[in-house]
């Protein structure tokens, strides 16, 4: 295919030429360009690197719980968070509930996907259902999770002491907390995995399923000789958000344990509110903000580096 | 033995039928094309072959073997898809090993098996690499390397070269039949084009609407079109048909057209009267139409010049437009020239109007 600018020198380029780079069509083509940038130079600028500059510059002081006394402390401050045991503590949390949260998110949107994608009769309610949860907000989602995991009345213990296992403190008992709030956003995550996996799956040409069968693969074949080498670009790419969202995740923690029991499910996110906004250590808040920003960006780009070479990025 | 035989096989999608009762038998180690415009269910009948689909009737033998409801993976069937369906993943060898790796074939007769196919095919300085390094002719060859790679007793090939460009078509076509010469194997062969078709098989099989329109050597289709849709549809330009009254001259019968009588050869002419056919189809190929001192008259209407022929477009007394191909070196016609157009009695073809269906 020929790129946009197509291959044979336009006028215009040859006038570049002659002219150089600060000709006036260069010029106010560049004005032109600039111009059609702004409106959303303007919002990153304000809503991401306003903050996030700003989110820096605040981890370099020490303030009183009353916002009053602005101590500069420098680097200090990003020295003493990442030794303090409840950053470290928040660290760990935050790991766990990666590893609880997104090979199950993959692995039941993957199922889901593959079940969703079979041609059968009234296939497509089960696409609308399986899809659903990404309308509900984390919020609702929670409450709901709040119900169903009630120590007294939840659904889940309900199952439990019929079956002889007896009631489960979800939410309270410290060996589960975390485990229930990764049930809730694996649940909440779903729909996006299964969206996502689907539409992977529907671009995968049917002939090359054909051709296996033909070729003697059968199903379980087929699936890792077809599907998922196709699929590994999306597989990839779910996993790098869902990765993301584990770190991100604020919501449901907020809602279903506030942090507890014994800071076991105290996120990065949700520890870095609570120092903010409930102990008022603004500067402790920024410092462990900015080190959530490095570590999402180290992530995304160690993913990329290791799993580029097993990934097929299509022809 | 790995013949194929057709036996009444109909499949329907919905309303449209795309296979109509098809019967028909692809000889052991016959080339075999399947030719016919768009949606006449060339690909189906492959499909069904494969056992992608299954006929809604008919039986459908491989060998002496009845396949229906048997696995695709049992049938001993390779395909070419027109696609190529190459895994973009694998390199070409990773391809090419494909159908036998799921047979567990072992490793070393693998490495033998793809070195032989990619030797014959010219594939080995390629084995190393993804399909996306390879052009639209070597990946043509990698589809078919991996289906030869394990020798099936019936080749099925979707029109397997639509996707490369005029001259390495040309050159492909060879190729194939020089191939399945080495290989001796039965090929199934469904192609659009009936320039390839007419190449290539051994015998043509005409497709139109699902149904099967007429079987036989090339040429003899091309002699002996078995009804209207076929003489349309094997040569280019297609076949001047017009349509004319049957009349008594004399002894014989003549049929009159716009512009003068057709005479007929007294075995045609024993057709016609036996069917009391009032009116009946002429059909004359544009090259068996020569302008000369025949009996019909026509208007030269444009003539233009291929290089290596003349065509020429005529119009008849009532308007209807013919199509002549002529020799370069004829003599020249003016725009609006009257002419004698003749074709001689054993290049004229007779249908039945009605049917379609030709006439002796
Ligand atoms: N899976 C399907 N569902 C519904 N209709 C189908 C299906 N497959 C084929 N058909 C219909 O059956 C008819 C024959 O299709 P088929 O693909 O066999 O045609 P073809 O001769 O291979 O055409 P082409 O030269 O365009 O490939 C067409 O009318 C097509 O629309
Ligand atoms: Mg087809």
């Amino acid at each position: 295919m020929m790129d946009a600018t197509g291959g044979t020198p336009t006028a215009r380029e040859a006038a570049y030429r002659r002219h150089g780079l600060f000709s006036r069509a260069r010029v106010r083509e560049w004005l032109y360009g600039l111009a059609l940038l702004s409106p959303s130079f303007a919002l990153f600028a304000v809503f991401t690197f306003y903050p996030l500059v700003k989110g820096a510059y605040l981890g370099l002081y020490r303030s009183d719980p009353f916002g009053l006394h602005r101590v500069f402390i420098g680097f200090d401050q990003y020295l003493h968070v990442l030794r303090s045991g409840g950053f470290q503590s928040s660290l760990g949390v935050t790991f766990w509930f990666a590893v609880y949260t997104v090979p199950a998110g993959l692995v039941l949107g993957l199922a889901l996907a593959l079940l969703a994608h079979q041609r059968l009769r009234g296939m497509i309610i089960y696409r609308a259902v399986f899809s659903s949860t990404l309308a509900s907000s984390v919020a609702v989602a929670s409450v709901m999770w709040l119900t169903l995991l009630n120590p007294s009345v939840g659904i889940l213990n309900y199952g439990l002491r019929e079956s002889g296992v007896g009631a489960i403190q979800w939410l309270n008992d410290p060996r589960w907390a975390l485990l229930a709030v990764s049930l809730t956003t694996t649940w909440l995550n779903l729909s996006f995995t299964f969206i996502v996996l689907l539409a992977g799956l529907q671009t995968i040409p049917e002939q090359m399923y054909e051709s296996a069968k033909i070729d003697g693969a059968g199903a379980w074949s087929r699936f890792r000789n077809v599907t998922l080498p196709m699929l590994s670009p999306t597989i990839f790419f779910s996993l790098v958000v869902l990765t993301i969202r584990a770190f991100e995740s604020f919501g449901q923690i907020d809602i279903l344990t506030q942090g507890g029991p014994l800071k076991r499910t105290n996120v990065i996110v949700y520890s870095i509110y609570t120092e903010a906004f409930k102990n008022f250590n603004e500067g402790v808040a920024a410092a462990q903000a900015i080190f959530l920003f490095l570590i999402i960006l180290v992530l995304t780009l160690v993913q990329f580096r290791f799993l580029e070479r097993r990934v097929f990025y299509g022809s | 033995m790995s013949r194929v035989c057709f036996e009444g096989v109909t499949k329907r999608f919905g309303d449209v039928v795309a296979v109509d009762d098809l019967r028909l038998e692809v000889a052991d180690r016959e080339f075999l094309v399947l030719v016919g415009p768009s949606g006449c269910g060339k690909t189906t009948v492959l499909r069904l072959v494969a056992g992608l689909d299954e006929p809604d009737a008919g039986l459908i033998h491989i060998g002496d073997r009845l396949v229906n409801g048997v696995e695709p993976k049992d049938r001993d069937v390779a395909m070419v898809f027109q696609s190529y369906a190459l895994y973009p993943h694998m390199t070409v060898r990773r391809n090419m090993e494909f159908p036998l790796r799921t047979r567990r074939v072992p490793k070393e007769e693998r490495a033998r098996l793809v070195g032989e196919a990619a030797e014959t095919l010219g594939l080995v300085d390629l084995l190393g690499r993804r399909p996306s390094q390879l052009s639209g002719g070597q990946r043509q060859r990698v589809a078919l390397g991996r289906a030869i790679v394990r020798r099936p007793a019936v080749f099925l090939m979707d029109e397997p070269l639509s996707n490369l460009d005029a001259k390495l078509r040309a050159q492909t076509r060879a190729e194939l039949i020089e191939l399945h010469r080495r290989l001796q194997t039965t090929v199934l062969y469904v192609t659009h084009d009936q320039v390839e078709a007419m190449t290539m098989g051994s015998r043509i099989a005409v497709m139109d609407r699902g149904a099967l329109q007429q079987v036989g050597r090339p040429q003899e289709v091309y002699e002996r079109p078995a009804n209207v849709f076929v003489a349309q549809f094997i040569g280019s330009p297609p076949t001047n048909l017009v349509r004319g009254s049957v009349e008594r001259e004399g002894e014989t019968l003549v049929v009159r057209v716009p512009g003068g009588v057709v005479p007929l050869t007294p075995d045609r002419a024993a057709v016609v009267s036996e069917r009391s056919l009032a009116e009946v189809l002429v059909g004359v190929r544009p090259e068996h139409l020569a302008v000369d001192a025949g009996p019909v008259a026509a208007t030269v209407r444009v003539v233009v010049s291929l290089g290596h022929e003349r065509q020429g477009v005529f119009a008849l007394d009532d308007g209807q437009l013919v199509v002549a191909r002529m020799a370069t070196d004829g003599p020249g016609l003016r725009e609006g020239a009257r002419v004698q157009l003749m074709a001689r009695p054993e290049h004229v073809h007779l249908f039945d109007p009605a049917t379609g269906t030709r006439l002796g």
